[in-house]
């Protein structure tokens, strides 16, 4: 067997898609939620840098894990509250404003990296912390599995945590349901009187929250530095990790794993002889393929729809479709 | 006073986001600078103290504009592309390739050159447009995709097939002299670039109001739905505005290649594509607003550069400013309370509005 097919087929590789992952299933459960509410996150790339830095910062200097993934989290949802405040009460448009917010996130980050360590590339000076890694007793010693499954940082456990938690809150919740109809048909969940701003306020609030732990992991288990810039696209990837998922639970898991294992692939390229920067551009590539393939059958599905209602006779004319966005 | 308040009403909003942003920069710059003094001085009136920051000015405003319009166009249309920045690199980088590997007179190889580029990044641009049009693929996450696919193809092209290697550091060979964009500013490096962003902002101006495909841009941008039912071709829209977006903005990155630095020295992708997206929302993607929001964000700019070099402020604080600006200016409910009042009064007093 070639070396690259070995690497591929080992347990490595494996091990190395959860890590890639982790930061992606995060971000894209924050995009899915605010998606279902019909006001899609799209700074996800700022929350999860505002977040990461925060973390880094807060545990260098108060040398405590818990303060770090408080601040962390606090960074992010604040991010997200300064969003929703935008969006909902100021009525700007949310795409525009979440870009002026990653601009943001970018500045800020940086502006602050400077003041407490007077560089301006990354925070390699400052003494932070890394979340634990975790050794499931049991699962640890069976042969090829545990060696995938066990080990990893705790965030990575904590994600697959968050899907079972974003399926709870969006299936089993009063709340979970008001986005969900808030999402489908604003007018109508107004009219049996849902509050459809509050409801998207949260849905956003929630976003942030679930993105905070995406950059926590980058700069303190993915590796133990903040640098500038770091999410690297994360956050744009994440978006269409959540699109491709139908911005369900298994799916965005899925899709996400998807993405990871690309992501990984990338990283494993890098030992051929090929130059980095052909290698380094697959996963960007592949998002885009996939959100094609995706957005193609999606809308093949609705016109099949529009096309059976039609020949059924049930409806003359058809409303257009929420355009997908 | 009313009247004109309510006249201008949009363009005071800008003034007063604007405002509120400086005034949040020098509050920043007392917190943080030994001598908030000296530093706001280097920030606010930097640019305008040497002859050589002066024509920064003009050198970074150029490709802002070209980004600027290019962003414009695609907004108008209500399309969310921000590949900008990506048609920006490849276009240099492609153009870049074609200029270095051909000799002929200056005035072919000129024009050449920059209609290479420029075809080039509207070719990418193309992607995520028909990509939309076809099968509504999201464009912003589509282009945002592709502008690091286009900086790692640029990045490949330059350093693996047109790196000069005597050069002692990642650059392109330099370009024949005869693809040179003249500077025509003695001892500044101002560039016959900004007069082409002139010229383009008319000539975009005049597409967008007063042609007919620029009309049918901005109809569907205002309603896609009745554009189709107006018979517009929105299928066509899509694509061409993504594509002249591409189109410009390689132009302009080009320019800045062949007029200031003369080879490929961008390892890092210059970010004007994102300035363009900054200034098409302070312009509210007018053309010729684009041109005095690019002076503003340029102004800015070298601002900040001032203030890293000549004080302990960082640069970076300027990205803070132009953020917080921009949230203010999309925030359509930003003051409208104070326009609301403004109405009503005026209405009380004087029957018809």
């Amino acid at each position: 067997m070639s070396p690259f097919l070995q690497s591929i087929f080992s347990t490595e590789f494996g091990f190395a898609i959860f890590r890639v992952t982790t930061p992606l299933l995060f971000a894209a459960i924050g995009v899915s939620i605010s998606n279902l509410a019909g006001t899609i996150n799209i700074s996800m790339e700022g929350t999860m840098l505002v977040s990461a830095f925060m973390g880094v910062l807060v545990s260098a200097f108060t040398g405590s894990l818990i303060l770090a993934l408080l601040a962390g989290v606090a960074a992010g949802v604040a991010l997200a509250a300064i969003l929703s405040y935008f969006h909902l009460r100021l009525k700007a448009d949310i795409i525009l404003a979440a870009i002026a917010l990653n601009i943001f996130a970018s500045g800020i980050t940086v502006f602050l990296l400077y003041l407490a360590t007077g560089d301006k590339g990354s925070s390699s000076s400052l003494k932070s912390m890394l979340f634990p890694e975790v050794h499931i007793p049991l699962i640890k010693s069976i042969p090829v599995l545990g060696t995938i499954i066990s080990g990893h940082n705790v965030m990575t456990y904590g994600a697959i945590l968050a899907i079972v938690v974003f399926y709870i809150i969006t299936f089993k919740t009063p709340l979970g349901l008001r986005i969900r109809a808030v999402g489908q048909n604003p007018n109508a969940a107004e009219s049996v009187g849902i509050n459809v701003n509050r409801t998207r306020m949260w849905a956003l609030m929630l976003s942030g929250f679930f993105g905070a732990f995406g950059g926590l992991y980058l700069s303190m288990g993915y590796v133990s530095w903040f640098a500038r810039d770091m999410t690297a696209g994360r956050g744009w990837i994440a978006i269409a990790a959540a699109t491709l998922g139908g911005c369900m639970p298994l799916g965005t898991f899925l899709a996400s794993l998807l993405f990871g294992a690309v992501n990984a692939l990338a990283i494993y390229f890098a030992s051929l002889q090929f130059p980095s920067e052909l290698i380094a551009l697959i996963p960007y590539l592949a998002t885009v393929i996939a959100l094609t393939i995706y957005s193609a059958q999606a809308l093949r599905k609705r016109t099949r729809k529009v096309a059976e209602a039609k020949r059924v006779g049930k409806i003359t004319e058809v409303k257009e479709t929420k355009e997908s966005s | 006073m009313e009247k004109f308040l309510l006249k201008y009403f949009t363009l005071i909003r800008v003034v007063i986001a604007i405002a509120i942003g400086i005034v949040v920069s020098i509050f920043l710059i007392y917190l943080i600078s030994q001598e908030p003094a000296f530093s706001l001085k280097s920030f606010l009136l930097g640019p305008l103290l040497t002859r050589s920051r002066l024509a920064h000015l003009f050198e970074t405003a150029s490709p802002i504009i070209f980004c600027g319009l290019a962003i414009s166009v695609a907004f108008q249309a209500r399309q969310f592309n921000v590949g900008a920045e990506g048609s920006l690199y490849l276009g240099a980088a492609v153009g870049t390739a074609f200029a270095v590997s051909t000799n002929m007179p200056a005035f072919i190889h000129i024009p050449l050159v920059l209609l290479i580029a420029g075809l080039a990044g509207a070719l990418w641009a193309f992607i995520p447009g028909i990509l939309k049009a076809r099968w509504q693929a999201s464009e912003l996450v589509s282009s945002l995709m592709l502008n690091y696919v286009a900086y790692f193809l640029g990045l490949y092209l330059i350093n693996y097939h047109f790196r000069d290697k005597e050069a002692g550091f990642l650059v392109s060979y330099q370009l024949p002299q005869s693809a040179w964009l003249p500077q025509f500013i003695p001892d500044t490096r101002i560039h016959y670039g900004i007069i082409l962003a002139l010229v383009f902002a008319l000539l975009v101006y005049y597409f967008l109001y007063h042609t007919t495909t620029g009309y049918e841009i901005r109809i569907t941008g205002f309603n896609e739905r009745f554009a189709r039912f107006g018979g517009i071709n929105v299928f066509r829209v899509i694509v061409l505005c993504q594509v002249i977006m591409g189109f410009l903005a390689a132009f302009g990155g080009m320019t800045e290649v062949m007029g200031i630095h003369r080879r490929f020295l961008w390892q890092n992708s210059p970010g004007y594509g994102w300035d363009g997206v900054i200034v098409a929302i302070i312009a509210r993607n007018h053309p010729l607003l684009i041109v005095p929001a690019s002076f503003f964000l340029s102004y800015m700019r070298v601002g900040g550069r001032v203030l890293n070099l000549m004080s302990d402020v960082p640069a970076e604080m300027v990205q803070v400013i132009q953020s917080i600006i921009i949230l203010l200016i999309t925030a359509e409910a930003f003051l409208s309370q104070l326009k609301y009042r403004i109405t009503v009064r005026q209405a009380e007093k004087g029957g018809a509005v």
